[in-house]
């Protein structure tokens, strides 16, 4: 509980699935060319988590043509149309930096799967 | 000076997004309905000014003193007086409500407060002091003002030379900051930026002085 909750609570979304780092998403970003708004997809594997209240962020990383690309999105910005939930990841580590030093099977993050 | 002004509480900091889904630094100041208490004019009290209360205080816990001069302005106690000195008080009667939608989105705004208190503090911190060195020799001195003065002329220190001392605990006022949203309703305003003062603090938001 916040003091400023009752201006905090306005811009809070209640629309985006639960996700912890590990976990590949797939987030719908809006993108204004000109006068024309079309959707484009950020699919990624989350590495970073940090924050918490409105100022909450998250780090998406992925691979586009060999080069790592990292983009960090607040939890509840509204250029974000929607938020896609792919995979659950098994990881021990809330930062996943370690990815970046790694590439091709030892980037690969294993598919957490419930007993 | 200001044409019209209101009284807040600081509430505390946090974002909100634009139209264009810009992120804008706010400042949350709750402003709960001020009643005008008393109406100073040139003629009778030598400057123009309204005082105005708000919130509300126990009759059982007000002095004599107080709850007299609520009586005579036939408005209910509140915990604070503060008077705002305005251009024009013709317009304000004993006993109005002003609210937080005599300001709107995009107005600017001069806040005042009394700045948080930092104590006793250095000549760093309290006059941006450039210290000394960290290494190079010196020793002892990283963050001492230095010289403060010179040697037999004139043989003294300079009445008003910055030392450490006291900071804090001032009214300060922060000059045209933007009003990004006010919803008389919630009794909120957002100032985009920070304000002085702690959370909690008493605020007097109005409109600018200076600038557009």
């Amino acid at each position: 509980m916040q003091p400023t909750d009752l201006v905090d609570n306005l811009s809070k979304r209640n629309d985006i699935p639960e996700f912890a780092p590990g976990d590949t998403l797939k987030v719908h970003v809006r993108v204004i060319e000109g006068n024309r708004e079309r959707t484009q997809m950020f699919e990624g594997v989350v590495i970073r988590r940090q924050g918490s209240g409105l100022q909450e962020t998250y780090t998406v990383r992925k691979l586009s043509f060999g080069v790592g690309v990292e983009r960090t999105f607040p939890v509840h910005t509204p250029i974000v149309e929607r938020v896609e939930f792919v995979s659950r990841g098994d990881v021990r580590r809330a930062k996943l930096y370690y990815l970046r030093d790694r590439i091709g099977k030892a980037a690969k993050i294993k598919e957490k799967r419930d007993k | 000076m200001a044409t019209k002004a209101i009284v807040g509480e600081k509430v505390g900091m946090t974002q909100v997004w634009d139209e264009d889904n810009r992120v804008v630094p706010v400042t949350v100041l709750r402003v709960s309905p001020c009643r005008v208490v008393q109406v100073k004019t040139p003629e009778t009290d030598g400057y123009s000014a309204i005082q105005v209360t708000l919130g509300v205080k126990d009759a059982n816990k007000l002095t004599q003193p107080e709850a007299g001069h609520f009586a005579k302005a036939d408005v209910d106690a509140g915990r604070k007086l503060v008077e705002l000195r305005l251009d024009d008080v013709s317009e304000y009667t004993v006993g109005q409500e002003i609210s937080a939608d005599i300001l709107g989105h995009g107005e600017k705004v001069d806040v005042t407060a009394v700045s948080r208190g930092k104590g006793f503090a250095g000549a760093m911190k309290r006059h941006g002091f450039g210290g000394a060195p960290a290494s190079h020799g010196a020793h002892r001195v990283h963050r001492k003002p230095g010289s403060v003065g010179q040697c037999a002329t004139p043989s003294r220190v300079f009445k008003g030379k910055k030392m450490p001392g006291r900071m804090g605990n001032d009214k300060v006022t922060t000059l045209n900051l933007e009003i990004v949203k006010s919803d008389s309703e919630a009794e909120i305003l957002l100032v985009k930026g920070s304000v002085p003062g702690a959370r909690g603090a008493t605020v007097i938001v109005r409109n600018a002085v200076k600038g557009a």
